[in-house]
């Protein structure tokens, strides 16, 4: 059964040795993520006197449907609390939906935990999978062991990962000692050495300085390009979004707000970018073309608003030729600041 | 359970000996700690049996062994804490038991995998000194035939199994507490009174002597010292130890499915 499925996929796929996988993979193929109106509720007893206490239902995740098709890269945001953290702990079958369908590569994550576990990989940005007092190289054998990934599999991706993540210096480095930069780079190698088909990031950016975000988003870009290994990224960084995913999904409460492409999030929540600029001296407010406008002036320096689906090229290429400009800086709208014009806006209409 | 998992849990526990390897300075210090406390328990054993001769049915030198003993195995099997327990916690109290959950590897083994790693190392770092210190030094009862020695390393084996199942339970108790110092700290309590590192416990009378002896800390160190002074039958204690052991380990996996199906991974 497994042979006569494994060549029609093999053809176009061109996987060796997928065989039974890629038997499963039929199925999983349309949506390879899968949910349909999970929920998740939590019972929190809060103290209200000595020795009393109040139950309270809480509803982390409220009917959440949508689905990830294979080899998508998608950005998974929302402000604190919204349940995106406990929507990838369903995923990786650590918390059980209290409600609703789950499927990740065909398989009920909490049910079978142990077995999905060898196909998803898993970065919690703010926790590290790696042994803290033993030096890197370390934590990658004991992967190898746990992963049960065969060595020249094991070796070929453990020099992909040294290599575009340029860890080889730091193997022998006890994890402790190393940079959070590092320590991420180390993390997101530790979760691809097992080939897992989907990745999720949770906050893999977070307390980067520019040039290790950017490392790691080069690094995610083209795993997903050559590797078409599916990724559900939770951030809240909007360049992360902006940087590497075509689709976004917007949860709050709970639910889901939005799903779509990062420019119609723009659109829908109006949001807007903010160009400081530092002037010789100071000036009354910059007279700027439409739709840009000064929000607020303080001595030389002056803060102008403007749509964050435009180019700020232009806008700064003008004010450059008339006026005495020292310096400027582009402030990218927070992801919190948009999903709130987006309730206004829904509250308006 | 295929030998995939075995070379699994044996990197973990290899890693976990190298873990406490690294600290040196540490490793120092606490061979110092228990030759300083061997030596006040060993001086203040001798004052006790030089009144009352064969308390407990030991003699002298059993009783200066079983001091030394003590001290070889307080850091190993983590009796006074120090072992994996003080990192689980922490684990669980910040929410990073969300990275140990999604492992495919089982999270009672990973942690007995690891907690046997350290102690082996503290075993051998931190006991072998003050017991060849205390041998040097003092009069003891050490046995001759390899079998004795042979079936000690046994009962060392599962002390280590039910130190650890002790503590698993203690360390799951997070989940429910989330600050564990209460629990830790009478864990701590019963585990230097009820392993017999205070007193032995054959030195205790009646009804009490007989509960303490029957709890699952006399598997710690009452346990493999009366097999390796020659006052217990080795069958009889290694049944004893492993029937504490299973049973402990048992619980362990009931509370461990509890816990991690009913409470909240904590960090949102």
């Amino acid at each position: 059964m497994t042979d006569t499925a494994g060549t029609s996929e093999t053809a176009d796929r061109a996987e060796p040795g997928a065989g039974a996988e890629a038997s499963a993979a039929v199925d999983a193929v349309a949506a390879f993520i899968e949910l349909d109106g999970v929920e998740k509720v939590f019972d929190v007893r809060k103290k209200t006197g000595f020795l009393k206490r109040e139950r309270r239902r809480v509803r982390a995740v409220d009917g959440l449907s949508f689905t990830v098709s294979r080899g998508e890269m998608v950005g998974y945001i929302g402000p604190n609390g919204a349940g995106k953290s406990t929507t990838i702990k369903m995923l990786t079958g650590i918390l059980t939906p209290s409600g609703g369908r789950l499927r990740v590569a065909g398989i009920d994550p909490s049910r079978e935990r142990t077995r999905l576990a060898h196909r998803i990989g898993v970065v919690f940005g703010q926790r590290t999978t790696l042994w803290w007092d033993l030096p890197l190289i370390d934590s990658y054998r004991l992967m190898h062991r746990m992963y049960r990934i065969p060595d020249a599999r094991y070796r070929e991706n453990l020099d992909r990962c040294v290599e575009l993540l340029q860890l080889r210096d730091l193997l022998d480095v006890p994890v402790r000692q190393l940079s959070l930069g590092q320590r991420m780079r180390g993390d997101i190698a530790a979760a691809l050495l097992h080939d897992p088909e989907v990745l999720y990031l949770d906050e893999p950016t977070i307390g980067l300085d520019v040039v290790s975000k950017a490392k790691v988003r080069g690094f995610l870009r083209d795993l997903n390009a050559e590797r078409g290994t599916t990724v559900l990224l939770t951030t809240h960084d909007l360049q992360d979004i902006e940087q590497l995913c075509s689709r976004v999904m917007v949860i709050d409460h709970g639910r889901l707000m939005y799903d779509g492409p990062l420019a119609g999030l723009h659109e829908a929540g109006e949001s807007e970018r903010t160009l400081v600029v530092d002037l010789e001296r100071e000036l009354p407010p910059i007279e700027a073309p439409e739709p840009a406008r000064v929000v607020r002036v303080e001595g030389p320096r002056q803060w102008l608003a403007f749509p964050a689906s435009a180019s700020a090229a232009g806008l700064v290429a003008r004010i450059a030729a008339e006026y005495p400009l020292v310096d400027l800086s582009v402030r990218e709208p927070d992801i919190e600041s948009v999903i709130a014009k987006m309730y206004a806006e829904r509250a308006g209409a | 359970m295929g030998t995939g998992s075995g070379r699994l849990y044996a990197a973990v526990a290899a890693g976990g000996f190298r873990r406490y390897a690294t600290y040196r300075a540490a490793t120092a210090a606490g061979v110092f700690t228990n030759t300083v406390f061997g030596l006040i328990l060993v001086y203040t054993y001798l004052a006790l049996w030089d009144e009352r001769p064969q308390l407990g049915g030991y003699d002298q030198a059993q009783a200066v062994t079983f001091v030394w003993l003590g001290q070889a195995l307080l850091a190993a099997l983590a009796i006074g804490g120090g072992g994996f327990e003080d990192e689980l916690m922490e684990r669980i109290r910040t929410g990073d038991v969300a990275v140990d959950l999604y492992r495919p590897a089982d999270l009672q083994l990973w942690w007995l995998a690891a907690d046997v790693g350290r102690a082996l190392f503290q075993l051998l770092g931190r006991g072998v000194v003050p017991f060849v210190f205390g041998s040097l030094f003092f009069p003891v009862a050490l046995p001759r035939e390899v079998s004795v020695w042979a079936a000690f390393l046994v009962t060392l084996l599962l002390a280590m199994l039910v130190g650890f199942a002790l503590r698993y339970l203690v360390a799951l108790s997070a989940f429910w507490l989330l600050d564990g110092t209460g629990v830790t700290q009478m864990a701590w309590l019963a585990g230097l009174f009820c392993s017999g590192m205070l007193l032995p416990l054959n030195v205790f009378p009646g009804v009490l002597g007989e509960v303490v002896r029957a709890l699952p800390w006399s598997s710690l160190l009452q346990a493999p010292a009366d097999v390796l002074l020659g006052e217990a039958d080795p069958l009889g204690t290694f049944a004893f130890q492993a029937s504490w052991a299973v049973a402990l380990l048992a619980l362990g996996r009931l509370v461990q499915s509890a816990a991690t199906r009913r409470v909240v991974v904590q960090g949102g």
